[in-house]
């Protein structure tokens, strides 16, 4: 085995509770059933070893990680470490004066989700009633010189509001906007055929996105994300296993990527167990898929294996049954027909239920 | 085009942090980093608000002597003007 790679990234979720449900949300379905979390001192403990193993960023995300009282003392560690941080949230529950704390204390950036332009269509999408709330939270992010991101999730009830989307960042003066195309797994994967597009929306989203990354160049960063079911080849999920990111889930589990531990016959460390330097190099499900050695046909061969790394293990594991796949959403795969089927399904107009994003048993009564 | 008079600090969303594993400095923005070289450090450290364009010039020369004054107004407007377009810098009046 060589040496580990130099993790740049830590993605910190710092709870699973939320107060959105939203219908494509990335965390595991089963998100009830897990261990206790994190405390302070931990999490804190995990920020000094990160940033000695070379991470300089921090997502700070979830769930929603206001709903921890103790983020003060999380961001405050992170500034004096100099690491770059980063709050994932829906801005519920917030209150200015929080905000303003986290400003003082040295928080680097503030990344809003919107679900839709409309104010119907993004309280349908969380299951509750949040947009006013968020546009405020947006405003007070930009009056307190906060940096903002906003991230803006795209399927097909929302897809054609593009160019309303990016308007309404502009009113807020955001710094980037990220239009992220769903992907497919957790709560997306159980709700896919009610979200997955018609591939013609997605060409028309993506031209206007294109025509606002040029006219607003310098001002506002314009990321527009194609769902890789609708790519040729996928993207470099995650910039390869267990290579720039580390993601420490809200019960300490240290995995490559967020739905990592939903891939069955893993072995994953948790970070109670001990420094996370030898965690991170010598974890077995952390080394299960580095490298290329566990690459399959066509990967192995194929040019594009040091670029994309085989695409998502998770989407492999989702759709094939097998973690160690070529990802079906990539042209070569064997499985291929498993993507071109959905979106096959996608060009019909049905009208699908929802499936909302409640712990087991929690949710309201249908 | 970044007047002569300009002053170039970095975006409220940019931080430039100084790498330990490396020995060089990154430039930190949301979900990215830029590895710098050297020049491209020395310049971004003297991008603070009060220097105008004119004057890291002048600075950089002094650091840089065995390159003419045009050569190295060049490379910092070059590479200022491409963290402009980026979002990564501000100008002020």
């Amino acid at each position: 085995m060589t040496a580990a790679p130099r993790p740049y990234t830590l993605v910190a979720e710092l709870t699973y509770a939320c107060p959105l449900h939203c219908v494509y949300c990335s965390n595991p379905l089963d998100l009830a059933r897990h261990g206790a979390t994190l405390d302070t001192a931990s999490w804190n403990r995990v920020l000094r070893e990160a940033e000695a193993l070379g991470v300089m960023q921090v997502n700070l995300t979830g769930g929603e990680p206001l709903l921890r009282d103790d983020l003060e003392e999380i961001v405050e560690e992170a500034r004096r470490l100099d690491l770059y941080t980063n709050l994932i949230t829906s801005g519920i529950p917030l209150e200015r004066e929080r905000l303003a704390r986290l400003r003082a204390l040295g928080l680097s950036n503030v990344q809003v989700s919107i679900q839709d332009s409309r104010p119907a269509g993004a309280d349908r999408i969380a299951g509750t009633e949040a947009f006013h709330q968020k546009l405020a939270v947006a405003r007070w992010v930009k009056e307190l010189g906060f940096p903002l991101t906003l991230n803006t999730v795209l399927h097909r009830e929302n897809l054609d509001h593009v160019g309303e989307v990016i308007a309404l960042a502009e009113e807020l003066h955001a710094d980037r906007l990220e239009l992220a195309n769903t992907q497919y797994l957790g709560w997306a994967l159980a709700n896919r055929r009610a979200l997955i597009p018609p591939r013609a929306l997605i060409e028309e989203a993506r031209k206007v996105a294109a025509a606002a990354r040029t006219r607003l160049e310098g001002r506002m960063e314009v990321v527009f994300v194609v769902p890789d079911y609708f790519t040729e080849f996928p993207p470099s999920c995650m910039d390869g296993w267990g290579r720039r990111f580390l993601v420490v889930t809200p019960d300490g589990l240290l995995l490559p990527c967020l739905l990592a531990h939903t891939l069955p016959g893993l072995t994953f460390a948790n970070v109670r167990e001990g420094p996370l330097a030898e965690l991170w190099s010598d974890s077995p499900g952390m080394n299960a898929f580095r490298g290329e050695e566990w690459m399959p046909d066509p990967c192995r061969t194929c040019d594009k294996r040091t670029v994309d790394f085989g695409g998502c293990r998770c989407q492999a594991f989702h759709l094939t049954g097998n973690a160690a796949a070529t990802d079906p959403a990539c042209s070569l795969s064997p499985h291929h027909g498993l993507v071109e089927d959905a979106r096959d399904e996608a060009s019909g107009s049905k009208l699908v239920p929802f499936r909302y994003r409640w712990p087991r048993g929690a949710g309201p009564r249908s | 085009m970044i007047p002569a008079t300009g002053k170039p600090a970095l975006a409220s969303k940019a931080r430039l942090r100084f790498d330990r594993l490396s020995g060089g400095y990154m430039l930190l923005y949301p979900e990215r980093g830029l590895a710098l070289n050297a020049t491209a450090a020395s310049i971004l450290k003297l991008c603070d608000g009060d220097r105008t364009l004119e004057t890291i010039v002048g600075e950089l020369h002094q650091e840089y002597a065995d390159r003419s004054d045009d050569d190295v107004r060049h490379e910092v407007v070059d590479f200022l003007e491409e963290l402009l377009k980026r979002g990564l810098l501000r100008v002020l009046g």
